[in-house]
């Protein structure tokens, strides 16, 4: 496989604010009187035309951060305790249920990563793209079925007539992943989330899907939310970088900074992985140890106990995000003399 | 339809099987249906002219194979305590039988379902604890106990139940309705109150799997998650279900036409085991088991019409 290139090119967004995620806490009860603290003071923003991805090894809180965005988070057991999510200036969390079922699908759409699992088994294709489009464009049922099979056409099924009219389990796994891209972006969204569309898919077709996404957002403007274990992909897609450990964002920068002056031991060690993206990034095999599980994270950094460069401080303190040029945010003790403390 | 083909093939075989297992089974019962008929004081050639007569000198196979032809003919034999052909008597009985089965799963089918549904969406401790007390007690109730409760409760204070007899449809629909209706009851509510669950259980199940997030994620309202979606995958699990309820009902009337004097299949069975009546006997046993492998089979079409990943397979 070619070596991933690095998108150099600065970003063509405008400063527009499209999504701004502030000190959003997500937790689950998970029984004795536990929590389990999935999303820990998360804050991030998202601008208009921009990519931004998501990365960090399994049960850091990747998918609980997207699925409180779309407020689909199971409850019980979970929970949004706190914070705010705002799209283009609107409260997300204090939407009631109703007014949120016009902001799912329509403002923002979603994609999955279980293709094979995601939709309805005993629906056609078509009637789940129609669904949506007679929801949220009020389409007349012909109208609907019209525009499912240019959309199948535009993810780049050659017969969509003939596929509006088939299962989901008569489709590929790559084919099923187009029909989850032609549904969420059937209204046209201003925010694409992707929950790792390609880890479930053959390598053959990762980028196909990839591509298809990237030219969906070019076509419709909207921006990509991208979670993704894939560092390679990272470097080729996204904008800007949010990596995320225990729970928290660890390091945020422009995908140039991140790759160029990466600053946090944790993603060092993802960037490890780098050279063979093939390398799954469910359990980071370079770092030994797991992420700790998150009801019972350390008062000090959550990284400490897998961190080369733990010192004394790291167990105490947990360490603050800090802020260099350029909108690089790092939360490490190791920088705590320089850049600016934000929190 | 390659489907639809094996399922035919299926029934077919399970039928041929079950048709040899009823004929077996009524060679190694005890006591001589000739004796029976004749009493004790009958003499060996009288026994021995009767039995010729009746066919019983033949081969066992012989024996088989003239009972299994007269099945596929609809000729049962003759009853030996009735001397009528057991068709006719069976098609006497039928009407009552099945109307009782039909009411039956149509109650339970109108209450267990809703119901499931109800305590699907209210899914929390305490609606837990209140309904699985619900299902034990129901679990526990004899039928016949619930049936005279019934009977003592709602068939003495309300003239529109009759307790006991049947009457025919053609001749009054609300007659029919009132002597069918304590005795279906009877059946049903043991039923309903274990079944349910088990519409919840398939329910709650489905509301766990992926694509009712991605449903949610386009917006749908949860009325059309639950009613359209959920409701719609749920089927095949609950048809599962019915299936079993189906047999369980079938079983149930022979029970419970005792209890209300209903002249059904199962009253007709129940006597004729006392008479060693045999041709009679296998006749019932024969069309009890039809009907369940025949529900069955229906149901294992219905799954393909359900499920597209069976259809088009
Ligand atoms: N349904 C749930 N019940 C309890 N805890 C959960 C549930 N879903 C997620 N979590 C917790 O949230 C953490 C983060 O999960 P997730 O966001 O799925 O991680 P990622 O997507 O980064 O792999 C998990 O490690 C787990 O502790
Ligand atoms: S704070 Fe300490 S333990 Fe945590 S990443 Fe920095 S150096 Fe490592
Ligand atoms: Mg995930």
């Amino acid at each position: 496989m070619e070596s991933p290139q690095l998108h150099l090119e600065p970003s063509k967004s405008t400063n527009d604010l499209l999504l701004e995620v502030k000190g959003l806490k997500t937790y689950f009860h998970i029984g004795k009187g536990k929590i389990a603290k999935a999303v820990d003071n998360v804050s991030f923003a998202i601008k208009k035309g921009e990519t931004v991805a998501l990365v960090g090894e399994s049960g850091s809180g990747k998918s609980i951060t997207s699925l409180s965005i779309m407020r689909l988070i199971p409850s019980p057991p979970g929970e949004i305790v706190e914070g705010s999510i705002s799209l283009e200036g609107r409260d997300l969390l204090t939407l009631s249920e109703d007014d949120m079922t016009k902001v799912r699908g329509n403002e923002i759409g979603m994609i999955f990563q279980e293709p094979m699992t995601s939709l309805d088994p005993v629906f056609t294709i078509g009637n789940q793209i129609v669904e949506s489009l007679m929801k949220h464009q009020k389409m007349k049922k012909k109208e609907a079925y019209e525009k499912a099979v240019d959309l199948l056409k535009i993810v780049g099924f050659a017969r969509a007539e003939k596929i509006i009219k088939e299962y989901p389990h008569q489709l590929s796994g790559g084919m099923r992943q187009r029909v989850m891209i032609a549904i969420a972006m059937s209204n046209n969204p201003k925010l694409l989330i992707a929950d790792e569309p390609t880890t479930a898919l053959d390598v053959t077709v990762q980028a196909q899907i990839l591509n298809l996404m990237i030219d969906m957002k070019e076509q419709f403007g909207s921006s990509i939310l991208l979670i993704t274990h894939d560092m390679g992909v990272v470097a080729e897609t996204a904008d800007r970088v949010l990596v995320m450990y225990g729970g928290q964002i660890v390091e945020e920068a422009p995908v140039r900074d991140l790759f160029l002056k990466t600053k946090h031991p944790y993603t060092t060690a993802l960037l490890r992985t780098i050279p063979n993206i093939d390398v799954d990034l469910k359990r980071l095999e370079s770092i030994p140890g797991n992420v700790p599980p998150a009801h019972l994270f350390p008062k000090g950094c959550r990284f400490a106990a897998r961190c080369t460069h733990a010192m004394t401080k790291c167990q105490e303190e947990m360490p603050q995000l800090i802020e260099f040029e350029n909108n690089h945010k790092v939360r490490c003790h190791l920088y705590a003399s320089e850049g600016g403390a934000i929190e | 339809m390659a489907y639809i083909i094996r399922r035919i093939i299926l029934f077919v075989v399970t039928m041929a099987i079950v048709s040899f297992i009823t004929f077996a089974v009524f060679q190694i019962l005890p006591g001589d249906p000739i004796r029976t008929m004749l009493g004790t004081e009958a003499d060996e050639v009288q026994v021995e002219t009767l039995r010729k007569e009746l066919g019983l000198d033949q081969p066992l196979y012989v024996q088989y194979f003239d009972w299994a032809k007269g099945l596929v003919t609809g000729d049962l034999g003759e009853s030996i305590r009735f001397s009528m052909p057991v068709k006719e008597l069976l098609m006497d009985r039928l009407p009552v039988t099945i109307s009782l089965a039909v009411i039956t799963l149509l109650i339970v089918i109108i209450v267990a379902i809703p119901l499931g549904i109800f305590v699907a969406k209210r899914q929390n401790k305490m609606s837990d604890v209140v309904f699985s007390s619900i299902t034990q007690v129901g679990m526990a109730i004899p039928s016949f106990w619930l049936g005279m409760l019934l009977i003592l409760y709602l068939g003495m204070n309300f003239s529109f139940f009759s307790i006991s007899g049947y009457v025919p449809w053609t001749e009054s629909i609300a007659g029919a309705l009132g002597a069918i209706l304590l005795p279906a009851l009877t059946i049903a509510i043991p039923q309903i109150a274990v079944k349910f669950r088990y519409v919840r259980n398939a329910i709650l199940e489905q509301l766990r799997l992926d694509y009712v997030r991605t449903i949610r994620s386009k917006g749908i309202t949860e009325k059309f998650v639950m009613y359209k979606h959920v409701l719609r995958n749920s089927m095949i699990p609950i048809l599962t279900i019915f299936g079993l309820i189906t047999a369980e009902v079938v079983a149930g009337t022979i029970i419970v036409e005792q209890v209300f004097a209903l002249p059904g299949i199962g009253q007709l069975l129940i006597t004729s085991i006392g008479y060693r009546d045999f041709p009679l006997v296998q006749g019932i046993v024969m069309y009890i088991t039809f009907a369940v492998v025949f529900i069955n089979f229906l149901v294992d079409i219905l799954y393909s019409v359900l499920d597209p990943r069976i259809r088009l397979n």
